[in-house]
């Protein structure tokens, strides 16, 4: 069966070369030995993940949710930065409609990521592009398109590195879960601090050197004052779009 | 303490909400950005949303922390910084906090 598929992208793409510049890249395979790849290449990334994992799973346990809520959500949303953020912003009742703005702005970035890998990903089917993009987060991102752009063509590659991370994301969220449970008094152990500890720690991982610092001082002023005057999470929207807007008008 | 099986209606709503939202950015792109095109400046805006939103939500929080808070968390972006090992950065940052706590 590969040989003949191999055989019919080779011809497709002969004939397409002639007519499209942007095919440099060229096919692309999407075979087991792909995923293999990126699985076993993500490994030691996935247990990095693993480490925001815990910390998620504790505060989505002070939260109040519980494992199977926990687990559903990591198994489903698969976004790491932007669970941690909608349980820091769940309450009782849920301000349902601020958490799936907040989820979807802090995830547009995707949007581009998933567009970068157009060049081969429009050499596989739609149920081979659009399964393998549920498994797309930062981490696998990046190696996917070193591993792509060095010439592997292995189109699974995201697919295969993508679980990796996820059976290290949701395990891990179950045990910050486990963690946070068999503590009582978070205070004493330093626990009511992970939120602050998480996001700094996001911040540096998402600090992009002086072109950052402008976007991140009109979100930081804006929120410190938003918070001031409004009660609620409004200051987490207006600080993402303030810092959006400012670089709109920026690259003008 | 809740039962590690409830599966809240609300709660699995919102998650799926989530999950939807958070599935449309990852199709969206490669569906939407090759045909329409995107300008820098969006590209730009997109871009700085997640560290914007981080430090929105950040921000309010360490102003209503005090001293120990302060260099804890400094203490965490060292480490984050210096090793880029996550769980090192959050345990020493968690240990740092009590440690101050107890001092200060």
């Amino acid at each position: 069966m590969p040989t003949t598929d191999e055989q019919t992208e080779r011809n497709a793409e002969s004939t397409e070369t002639a007519t499209a510049a942007d095919d440099a890249p060229g096919a692309v395979a999407f075979e087991r030995a792909g995923i293999r790849a990126g699985f076993v290449t993500c490994l030691p990334v996935a247990l990095g993940v693993a480490g925001y994992g815990i910390a998620f799973g504790v505060l989505a346990d002070r939260a109040g949710l519980s494992v199977a809520e926990v687990a559903l959500m990591s198994a489903t949303v698969l976004a790491g930065a932007s669970q941690i953020i909608a349980v820091e912003l769940w309450a009782d009742p849920i301000p349902a409609a601020t958490v799936v703005l907040a989820v979807f702005a802090v995830n547009l970035r995707y949007s581009l990521m998933g567009a970068a890998l157009r060049p081969w990903f429009k050499h596989l089917s739609g149920s081979q592009v659009y399964g393998s993009l549920f498994f797309m987060a930062d981490e696998n991102w990046a190696l996917t398109m070193r591993d792509l752009t060095s010439g592997s063509r292995r189109g699974a590659f995201l697919l295969g590195s993508g679980l990796a991370i996820w059976v290290f994301w949701v395990a891990s969220s179950v045990a910050g879960v486990a963690v946070g449970g068999v503590i009582d008094d978070p205070a004493t152990f330093g626990l009511d601090f992970v939120l602050v500890a998480t996001f700094v720690a996001l911040a540096v991982e998402l600090w992009d050197g002086a072109s950052t610092a402008i976007p991140w001082a009109v979100a930081l002023v804006t929120a410190l004052v938003t918070a001031q005057v409004l009660s609620g999470q409004w200051h987490v929207i207006g600080g993402g779009v303030a810092a959006a807007v400012v670089e709109v008008v920026r690259r003008g | 303490m809740a039962d590690p099986l409830s599966l809240d209606p609300p709660v699995v709503a919102v998650i799926a909400a989530m999950a939807a939202a958070t599935y449309l950015t990852k199709i969206g792109g490669l569906w939407l950005l090759t045909r329409v095109g995107v300008s820098d400046r969006v590209e730009a805006a997109l871009e700085a949303l997640p560290g914007a939103i981080v430090v929105a939500v950040l921000g309010p929080e360490l102003a209503a922390g005090g001293p120990a808070e302060w260099l804890a968390g400094s203490v965490v972006a060292v480490v984050a910084w210096r090793t880029g090992n996550i769980f090192l950065a959050l345990v020493t940052g968690v240990g740092a906090v009590v440690a101050f706590r107890a001092v200060l």
